[in-house]
């Protein structure tokens, strides 16, 4: 660290008095101080934004918790919280959660690795420095225009395949989701695949290795944990995107595991609740706290496990 | 393996067949996501383009859809994104110099870079269950502009923050070095040197972090946001002295994302029209700010030689 010494600045100012110049240097020492410490508090938001955030949805859960029990809520195969015969299982809502997560990542996971090792070990670097702002265009296109791509669309354009298809379902959305988080899978894959040292190609290339045999098992192995906590980030994007499901999967808790019905996820339901503007406090209210804490609860574990899968191959090399 | 000749040459033209049937699937497979984003581009100005005229920018919304229009949407929409820019381009730099000229190695700076990293993360409809939670009944801001601004500048804190760290970060320490050696103090360091070099890579994460706030549909309806708002804020300059108003924070509002999310919950056909010239409006907003935002980062990463 280095600071301004107060006692040690006396060279070459002979015509200023030595006191002032002391008072001078102490104010300025004063004034950082104020300074540092207000840059502190600005850093320290983040935390207690954090804060905030398990406090809230603690708070209101524990508030729904003392009319609805945990088993219940855990265990119990219906959410029907907008009706007369209540029940509050979050099951369908996790089950909903889980299948438009599963399909979106069954499209992204292959095009978004495929893409990453073309981009990585094939293209013409040319080629890469347009590719890769235009797919990151992809991540920034609002989520209420994917849902309308979704139930306008994609929709349609599945029911041409399957005739049987609902109007609201989750196969479309899913798929939606899964073109959003591309991006964000091929971009982190290609970064951990980049950084690979080129001695490890070369060596490979020497031996008489083609591209592919290259790529495939040299370099993606290498990159490996890079390319898991790149799966990782795009689950976690996946679980909590809210507008498409909610514009085009149907609003409906429906515990099946069949993306061609229609259903309703965490974040789905949370809208729902929230454009019925229900009384702050009532039962409802409360629950759209304790699903978001589910929520919350399973984007963590994500993180933790996305920060490991870094964590290992930050030692790779 | 043998050591025959023709054996080998086979072997070699085989590789690079496989090669190329690889390079074949990779570029298909990175034509899915540009393929998919020319198609929704053009589904929705075939959808919607038949309505985008003037009326549609001076209307307010109707419950005739040929009469219905987003100004009040594009003004809320401008009045929330003035407060979360106001709110988190100062927070997110003055977090992102102290993580990166001020922080010690220690336990308080990891915990905050932890808690950085994990709000990155989080999904934006839990920004607002905070902001319904925290906001419009424990502050008791009301479902109002405010409210959704200070959500937004919540919600994109993280982006400046890491904008700001990697563009601070670029710096060379000899900079640092000079200006110490000069006698400057640590802040004097920061407003004349650190901050106006890193100026552009911050203005980038500014960017690209109010493109997504403006998009951004989850958080605001979970505050409750009205969707049929036929009125305007009260204007925040006035007539009389002190010629500027505070109102407008407290009002209702609607925005574009929310505008649009209305539009395309009804069933009938003509508003869903309105839902794709909204949307066409939304997407040119996002994709001119991401655009400048792409132009910024290749600009200065080409004119700064340290």
């Amino acid at each position: 660290m280095i600071r301004e010494n107060p006692s040690q600045s006396s060279v070459g100012s002979g015509s200023i008095d030595p006191g002032s110049r002391f008072a001078h240097s102490v104010g300025r020492h004063v004034g950082e101080r104020i300074i540092e410490v207000l840059l502190f508090l600005a850093a320290f938001s983040a935390v207690a934004v954090t804060i905030a955030i398990v406090a809230i949805l603690v708070f209101e859960s524990t508030e729904f918790f003392k009319h609805v029990s945990l088993v219940d809520f855990l265990t119990d195969t219906q959410w029907t919280i907008m009706f007369a015969d209540k029940h509050y299982g979050v099951l369908p809502l996790l089950a909903g959660t889980l299948v438009t997560t599963t399909v979106a990542l069954m499209l992204a996971v292959p095009v978004g690795t495929v893409t990453a090792v073309y981009l990585s070990e094939f293209a013409n670097p040319r080629v890469r420095e347009v590719v890769k702002p235009t797919l990151e265009l992809l991540a920034g296109i609002p989520t209420v225009v994917y849902g309308y791509f979704a139930l306008l669309m994609v929709t349609p354009a599945l029911q041409w395949f399957m005739p049987d298809l609902p109007g609201f379902n989750m196969l479309g959305p899913g798929l939606v989701i899964g073109v959003m988080i591309i991006p964000y899978v091929s971009s982190v894959a290609e970064d951990a695949m980049r950084s690979v040292p080129a001695s490890m190609r070369e060596g490979s290339y020497a031996m008489g290795a083609t591209r592919m045999q290259t790529s495939l098992r040299v370099v993606v192995p290498a990159a490996t944990s890079g390319i898991v906590a790149a799966y990782i980030l795009g689950i976690s994007r996946a679980f909590g995107e809210t507008m498409v499901v909610a514009v085009a999967a149907g609003q409906q808790p429906n515990f099946t595991w069949d993306p061609r019905e229609p259903g309703a996820t965490i974040t789905a339901f949370i809208v729902q609740v929230a454009l019925g503007d229900l009384p702050h406090g009532s039962l409802e209210y409360q629950s759209i706290f304790a699903v978001g804490l589910v929520l919350v609860l399973m984007t963590l574990f994500f993180n933790v496990l996305g920060h490991l899968a870094r964590k290992r191959f930050r030692e790779a090399y | 393996m043998s050591n025959d000749p023709q054996a080998i040459r086979r072997l070699v033209v085989l590789g690079r067949r496989y090669d190329r049937l690889f390079a074949i699937v990779g570029m298909m497979a990175m034509m899915v996501g540009i393929l998919t984003l020319a198609v929704l581009l053009a589904g929705l100005i075939h959808d919607g383009a038949e309505r985008l005229n003037w009326d549609f920018f001076q209307n307010f919304p109707s419950r005739r859809a040929e009469r219905a229009g987003i100004l009040s949407a594009i003004v809320g929409s401008s009045l929330v994104m003035l407060i979360t820019a106001v709110t988190a381009i100062p927070l997110g730099v003055a977090a992102g110099v102290y993580l990166e000229e001020y922080a010690r190695r220690n336990w308080i700076t990891e915990i905050i870079e932890i808690n950085v990293t994990n709000l990155a993360g989080v999904p934006s409809i839990v920004y607002g269950l905070l902001a319904l939670g925290l906001f419009v009944y424990a502050l008791d801001f009301g479902q109002s502009i405010l409210s959704a601004g200070l959500t937004l500048a919540l919600m994109i804190l993280p982006v400046i923050i890491v904008s700001t760290r990697e563009a601070i970060r670029a710096i060379p320490g000899a900079i640092r070095e000079g200006a110490y050696a000069l006698g400057s103090t640590r802040w004097q360091l920061v407003r004349d040197h650190i901050l106006p070099y890193s100026t552009g890579g911050i203005l980038t994460g500014v960017i690209i972090g109010l493109a997504r706030a403006i998009g951004e549909t989850a958080p605001i309806i979970t505050i409750g946001a009205l969707t049929f708002i036929a009125f305007l804020p009260p204007s925040p300059v006035t007539g009389d002295f002190p010629f500027l108003s505070f109102e407008w924070l407290e009002s209702p509002f609607t925005v574009m994302p929310i505008q649009m999310f209305n539009w395309l919950s009804r069933p009938q056909a003509p508003f869903q029209v309105n839902a794709a010239a909204a949307g066409i409006v939304l997407v040119a907003m996002t994709l001119l700010m991401n655009g400048v935002a792409i132009w910024l980062r290749v600009r200065f990463r080409n004119r700064i030689k340290w």
